[in-house]
């Protein structure tokens, strides 16, 4: 039943994609209303999904790899919605839609929604812990997104070409402090979430806290590395994108090896 | 009633032609001298029109009488570039020069200020009745909607309007930007001017010669800087305008690196209009740094040209849906005799009782 919750708001976010699409191909892209209100309906079918979820399970619905892709597609929208109204009217949402959908899909597609037979008790601190952390992966998601919108907006600047999604990118500027901005909360939530860890009353398993620590490091670097002025905006760009791109790849592997081995 | 529309324009006319027809006529006269029951003159550098209502077919010749500077010319020698548009085509003529459709520069935006104050006149001078004043309220609308939804009036096509919209995608609002103009020369003015009108307040003008850099600076609002010293401004400065006489760059990568270094999470615009150019090409490679010259402004300028003419197409699709909308509603508003009994002034114009 929470399965149908998930569908709709998929499709809400696809029919933000397409219209971006159909827009963007007709040279007529209007990213104001269509975007935000169909973003803003998934987000509302997501939260349904995860209520009625987490409802089931008497928790917080991140017990397996399925709750945690919706979880991080929910902190994504989440984190569009709070960033600011320049961002929102513009093109991040076209940019932000496309990511839930791939998260989203791929949650529904692959077998990964395997429910485990006997319930798991409530700990409240595993729960904050996991939560924080998917959240501060959804900051490190559209700091990635705008990373990419930064690097498209300064290739065009730098060669010279601009096309017709130029003229509804945000300032070069603006979207750097965004970057900054959503990577420092990012920053914060996961250092939060990784402290969390620790007060949960179980051993950690050593590969999940490396993983952790070296997601944290990079971000700390990027961070470090920007104040001090060792990195140019477009290499903070990059990095955001490959740090995030790593950062899933951890997230896979962290929620895998809690799979094989789940905590009691 | 007779809705038309007559003139001539850029596409039909060349300059010599337009000026014939050009400063003597007013929206008063052409009703006197054609017994028309409404008119209103559109006169622009690029277009001469009159958009008429009349009971009985008004001659074109009649018109180009009225609009004859000399009067010894024969109208019909000027006959061949006029255009006449009558009722749906006179709709969507004048939705389509509003729109900017019509222009020599697609999509500029002066045209609608043009139609809006010749309407504006001819309201006042009482030579533009309800029947003008519907359609034109209708075409400042579709103008505007066509303006909103689709990229027609996107990107700029002058060097002045390139670099400030080039200014803006890099650093938003401008009102914090500092700018330096180095060379005092027209183009820089312009660009100069272009940038302070839309909030630059920190100018700064560097010139070999003091007194002309002075007298541009007090002329745009700034202040002179030694020409000496203008290589250390580019520590503070986010923008660069320059347009000396140099035969060699003045600015190369390697004298730009360590000020670079310093300001790396602030970019740095530069426009270079000079020929020879001033900025080493090498200096766009630059982390930070964009660098347009004249070609490359006038590449943007001409892509976005091209980006408006691609949105053509949709623009008459809504001039279309407009103009079937508003011949509707001027059909409608004539066969409602019943009303005209109800409210007087009903009875004087159908235009006027379909808006009441």
């Amino acid at each position: 039943m929470d399965r149908y919750f998930l569908i709709v708001s998929t499709i809400c976010f696809l029919a933000a994609v397409v219209r971006t699409i159909v827009e963007l191909r007709a040279g007529m892209f209007r990213p104001m209303r269509f975007n935000f209100f169909a973003v803003g309906l998934g987000f509302i079918f997501q939260t349904a999904f995860l209520s009625v979820r987490g409802h089931a399970l008497g928790r917080c619905p991140l017990t397996n790899l399925f709750e945690v892709f919706v979880f991080l597609a929910w902190s994504v929208a989440l984190m569009y919605m709070l960033v600011g109204p320049l961002y929102r009217l513009s093109l991040m949402g076209a940019f932000t839609a496309p990511l839930v959908v791939l998260l989203q899909g791929f949650a529904l597609v692959a077998p990964i929604d395997i429910r485990r037979p006997m319930k798991v008790p409530a700990n409240p601190w595993l729960e904050f812990h996991a939560s924080i952390s998917t959240v501060a992966y959804g900051a490190f998601a559209l700091a990635c997104i705008a990373g990419v919108m930064y690097l498209i907006q300064e290739r065009q600047l730098k060669t010279h070409q601009l096309h017709s999604v130029f003229y509804h990118l945000p300032p070069l500027t603006d979207l750097y402090a965004t970057i900054t901005r959503l990577v420092w909360w990012g920053f914060a939530l996961y250092t939060l979430g990784i402290v969390s860890g620790f007060f949960t009353g179980h051993p950690l398993p050593r590969v999940q806290v490396v993983a952790a620590i070296a997601v944290w490091l990079l971000y700390a670097a990027i961070l470090q590395g920007r104040h001090l002025r060792w990195l140019a905006p477009r290499w903070v760009a990059t990095l955001c994108i490959i740090g995030f791109s790593v950062a899933l790849a951890l997230l896979w592997g962290i929620e895998f090896t809690a799979e094989m081995s789940p905590l009691p | 009633m007779n809705l038309f529309c007559l003139g001539l324009s850029h596409h039909t006319a060349d300059l010599t032609t337009r000026e014939q027809f050009t400063g003597s006529a007013t929206a008063e006269s052409i009703l006197r001298q054609t017994g028309c029951a409404e008119a209103l003159l559109l006169t622009t550098c690029n277009r001469v029109e009159v958009y008429a209502v009349s009971q009985k077919r008004v001659s074109t010749d009649e018109i180009a009488r009225c609009l004859m500077r000399r009067i010894d010319i024969d109208p019909h020698d000027y006959a061949p570039p006029f255009y006449r548009y009558e009722t749906e085509k006179c709709v969507q003529h004048l939705f389509r020069v509003a729109s900017g459709l019509d222009s020599m520069v697609v999509g500029e935006s002066e045209i609608l200020g043009q139609a809006k104050k010749a309407y504006e006149s001819a309201r006042t001078s009482g030579a533009a009745g309800p029947y003008l004043h519907r359609l034109f309220q209708r075409a400042f609308r579709v103008a505007k909607q066509v303006r909103t939804h689709t990229d027609i009036a996107r990107g700029s096509v002058s060097v002045g309007s390139v670099a400030v919209d080039l200014a803006q995608r890099i650093f938003g609002k401008l009102s914090d930007c500092k700018v330096l103009v180095l060379g005092a020369g027209e183009t820089s003015e312009r660009t100069a001017r272009a940038l302070i009108s839309r909030g630059v307040t920190d100018l700064r003008v560097s010139n070999r010669s003091m007194d002309r850099a002075c007298e541009l600076g007090q002329a745009v609002g700034g202040r002179a800087v030694p020409f000496d010293e203008w290589t250390a401004q580019c520590r503070e400065i986010d923008i660069l305008i320059t347009s000396t006489a140099s035969e060699t760059p003045l600015l190369t990568p390697a004298k730009l690196a360590p000020m670079v270094h310093e300001r790396l999470d602030r970019p740095l615009f530069i426009i270079d209009i000079a020929v020879p150019r001033d900025v080493d090409p090498g200096v766009n490679e630059m982390d930070g740094v964009y660098l347009y010259d004249i070609d490359s402004i006038r590449s943007v300028a001409e892509q976005s040209l091209a980006l408006r003419r691609q949105q053509v197409a949709a623009a008459e699709a809504i001039i279309a849906e407009h103009v079937a909308d508003f011949l509707d509603s001027i059909s409608r508003g004539l066969n409602r005799p019943s009303q005209s009994a109800e409210h007087p002034l009903l009875g004087e114009n159908p235009l006027r009782a379909s808006e009441l």
